[in-house]
């Protein structure tokens, strides 16, 4: 790379929706530019304020069906009246929005148009039912297939998978490694006060997630406990450079480093090439841990992509920590949980922690920042000084637009 | 003439009404899912909403775009699948909106009798008066060349009476909802003598695709429903009345509702459901069966005494209770109606003297708690075993009160209303709401 780049001041809002206490669906809620502010000033009151920032960028996925709001650039004065007349750009790509904002933000600091640039990550989803969540979620699929999709659409996308998988590699041992999954979510969330289903505090978390999944009410393969959650919330964190983060005034052991990525598409209009796999996932990861110049047992811990809890197990195939088809005991095994060999998703991922669509590629940069730097909180694993690496998954659409990122205490 | 094709053309009489309303809004969704069916493209469906003003019927098509809107998005798996062959209507959003304006365009309203006469069948829930009923059958029947059928509401009159007054030859049933028929999963259906059997056929059709629990009635006035119901209110007002020695009016209906409701652990008391369904309504369906059954005098001169004190409960449009028999904040009773000062009396203020007055009692599970539980048997079982070992005055209250409904649910089949245990116990269980039948041996 042709000169450091650091994460840096990461915030998250909390991630609102069913499972917190103080969620009411037929009550007023903040808005999006509310999310926008607290999480953007967040970040800026770390920092040294809005005088520091040279650059902005705003990951938002589908603003302009949940809020009926575009130009989202715009709410960066909002946010900050210093930040009045710099540049900002809004970037879009699913969920793995929040991926391309953070390599948005890194790309200008390589260009050294930047030398600290405010990235946000915002979605706010609550302001539609679940069944119409589905419709403006589907955006991230092929408009031309949502007529012939399920009405859930997504669901259904990664329900089918699930079935090829089943098929392929067993069912039974299967759903009992989604189960496990979600409870690995739900612990982890509880650990973690912004998380969606930090209030949880059901028992016998993998019976509950055993409930058999109904295609006449829902999909055929899933059941809701393997879906992630439809969440309000915001993430943000400053992307510096070496100069950036003196501006800041932030040693960079207070910092993460940025040490290789994978960025790329794969062709929206095209079904999965395997099913049974997320073969652009596996492309991703793999350039990520090449240009970072490590292998995959340096990972000293991971926040990936389980939009679905099947989805989380084939990313455990797709980053080579399981075999193809042996996923299910690997989770089983306990490889994934915060006492595992590398504990994945430590504060509850997608399904535990919330998947504000837009954000949470930011919200995983902020987690793995937390981490390395020791700022997890309860949450806090201990990070292993011979695998002193973090890996982030961020997957748009179904293993379309992906982003990957490895990251180094600084 | 299919199933399908009598649903082409039907009238709901009294559909601006809580029950005709809730009958309009299950008819019209059944008619729209035949209509969306390929076969049945370009052929029309029709449905008169009939009822005596258009103010009252304005909200009941306000009232059906709220509801098909709820029904829609539960069924949109289902949906999606219907509208297959609609390239224009892509998202979840966009299916549901077309699926209530094809409910909706079902519907006509009118305050006109006359439409009625081009219907294949016609559904009644008008006021519960024998002699309307059958001028307005007849009326119809001379008027339609289509020989309609008739599913009469009624939940007191024998449905031989309206059939034979208004010469219908056994083109009638009675299909009794629960209020409010959209969610109340129980229909009694009572066959007039000479009922036709294509009739019955229809209605056990028609129930099954409305995915209703049916339990046949005999065509005695009251049914299984009322039949129980009716005579749970006299003997809690003849309590109510045998503790006047000791109790102040207000006390002893303060000390029943909480004996009903409390202590034999149901959804609500006595005179929370009297108020519920409307105590001019009651009194109204006691009077009819009074009329129809002989050897035993159903007639309640406390309900008589409250009505003429203008004291009528019921509901208003949008569902809430209005005071009767008690007086209401967030749907829950805070005061009791005093004819003698014709003022109600709040409920705290006399609560811990009544309560001292009933005694030492077994502390009932919540009916909330009991009525999903999977134990409840056991949980039942171990609260009514305390009760019988309790002998404190509410205890014996509550006691006596569980066997005397125990008793009505016998007479109901020793008297050939209903053919057995079982479908007395469903139609408190799912009409009712109870969490246990009356029939049983817990005490």
């Amino acid at each position: 790379m042709r000169r450091k780049v650091y994460m840096i001041a990461g915030y998250n809002t909390v991630s609102m929706g069913t499972g917190r206490k103080e969620f009411n669906p037929k009550k007023e809620r903040p808005g999006l530019e509310e999310y926008i502010k607290e999480a953007g000033q967040g970040t800026l009151s770390q920092i040294g304020g809005a005088k520091n920032v040279d650059e902005c960028v705003i990951g938002n996925f589908m603003a302009s069906r949940f809020n009926r709001q575009a130009n989202l650039a715009a709410f960066f004065p909002f946010v900050d009246e210093g930040l009045r007349y710099k540049p900002a750009i809004r970037v879009e790509g699913a969920c793995a929005t929040g991926g391309l904002a953070l390599m948005s933000g890194i790309k200008s600091v390589l260009a050294e148009t930047a030398e600290v640039v405010l990235v946000i990550g915002v979605e706010v989803q609550n302001t539609v039912k679940a069944i119409y969540c589905a419709d403006y979620l589907a955006g991230a699929g092929w408009f031309k297939n949502r007529k012939e999709g399920h009405a859930y659409f997504f669901p259904g996308q990664f329900s089918d998978r699930a079935g090829v998988y089943f098929e392929k590699y067993g069912r039974d041992k299967t759903r009992l490694a989604l189960a496990r999954w979600f409870r690995n979510a739900i612990e982890n969330a509880r650990l973690c006060p912004t998380a969606q289903e930090h209030h949880n505090t059901v028992k016998d978390l993998e019976a509950l997630a055993m409930m058999e999944p109904n295609g006449k009410t829902f999909i055929d393969n899933l059941n809701i406990f393997d879906c992630s959650k439809v969440s309000d919330g915001a993430s943000a964190i400053a992307i510096v450079s070496e100069e950036g983060l003196k501006r800041c005034g932030i040693p960079a052991g207070e910092a993460i480093e940025v040490m290789g990525w994978g960025q790329m598409e794969e062709d929206i209009t095209k079904p999965p090439v395997d099913p049974a796999e997320l073969t652009t996932t596996k492309q991703a990861v793999k350039q990520a841990l090449a240009s970072a110049g490590i292998t995959r047992d340096q990972v000293g811990t991971a926040e990936i992509h389980d939009c679905f809890s099947i989805a989380g197990l084939m990313c455990m195939e797709a980053i080579g920590f399981a075999e193809k088809g042996k996923g299910a005991d690997y989770i089983l095994e306990g490889n994934t949980a915060r006492n595992g060999r590398v504990p994945v998703n430590t504060t509850g991922g997608l399904i535990g922690w919330g998947h504000p669509t837009g954000g949470t590629g930011v919200h995983q940069a902020v987690t793995i920042l937390e981490q390395l730097t020791g700022k997890a909180g309860d949450a806090q694993l201990n990070i292993p000084s011979d695998r002193p690496y973090g890996l982030t998954v961020n997957m748009g659409g179904d293993d379309k637009s992906l982003v990957s990122i490895v990251y180094k205490k600084g | 003439m299919s199933y399908e094709e009598r649903l082409q053309h039907v009238s709901v009489l009294g559909a601006a009404g809580k029950m005709g309303s809730g009958i309009l809004l299950l008819t019209a969704v059944e008619m729209a899912d035949i209509s969306l069916k390929p076969e049945n493209k370009g052929k029309p469906f029709v449905l008169n909403a009939i009822d005596v003003s258009d103010e009252a019927l304005a909200g009941v098509m306000k009232y059906l775009k709220a509801q098909v809107l709820k029904l829609a998005e539960k069924k949109v798996v289902a949906l999606r699948k219907a509208y297959a062959l609609r390239p224009d209507l892509i998202d979840n959003g966009e299916i549901i909106d077309q699926y209530i304006f094809d409910v909706i365009s079902l519907v006509r309203t009118t305050t006109r009798l006359e439409s009625a006469f081009d219907s294949h069948m016609v559904f009644e829930a008008i006021k519960e008066d024998p002699d309307l009923k059958i001028s307005i059958f007849s009326k119809i029947s001379a008027n339609n060349p289509h020989q309609p059928w008739f599913f009469t509401n009624t939940s007191s009159i024998p449905i031989t009476k309206l059939d034979e007054g208004a010469g219908l030859k056994g083109r009638i049933i009675g299909f009794h909802f629960y209020n409010p028929p959209a969610v109340q999963k129980l229909v009694e259906i009572i066959k007039a003598a000479g009922t036709l059997p294509e009739v019955e056929a229809f209605a056990l059709q028609y129930a099954k695709n409305l995915r209703k629990v049916v339990v046949p009635s005999h065509d005695v006035a009251g049914f299984i429903g009322n039949g129980h119901f009716m005579r749970d209110i006299l003997y809690a007002t003849a309590e109510v009345e045998r503790l006047s020695k000791d109790f102040t009016y207000v006390e002893a209906v303060y000390a029943m509702n909480r004996i009903s409701q409390d202590y034999l652990v149901r959804p609500m008391g006595i005179f929370q459901l009297i108020d519920y369904v409307g105590v001019d309504v009651c009194s109204f369906i006691m009077s009819v069966m009074d009329n129809h059954l002989e050897g035993e005098t159903i007639h309640s001169p406390l309900l008589d005494h409250l009505l003429a004190q203008g004291v009528k409960g019921g509901q208003f449009s949008d569902g809430s209770q209005k005071d009767g028999v008690l007086k209401y904040e967030k749907g829950r009773p805070v005061a009791i109606y005093d004819p003698g000062t014709k003022a109600y009396v709040a409920i705290s203020g006399l609560q811990s003297v009544v309560d001292e007055k009933l005694g030492a009692m077994p502390v009932p599970p919540a009916w909330k708690s009991v009525v999903g539980s999977k134990s409840k048997d056991e949980i039942l079982r171990s609260y009514f075993g305390q009760l019988a070992s309790s002998s404190s005055l509410g205890a014996g209250l509550a006691k006596s009160y569980a066997l005397r409904s125990c008793e009505i649910g016998r007479q109901l089949i020793n008297s050939g209303v209903a053919m057995n245990e079982n479908d007395v116990n469903t139609v408190l269980l799912t009409g009712f709401f109870h969490a246990y039948g009356p029939i049983n041996n817990y005490l």
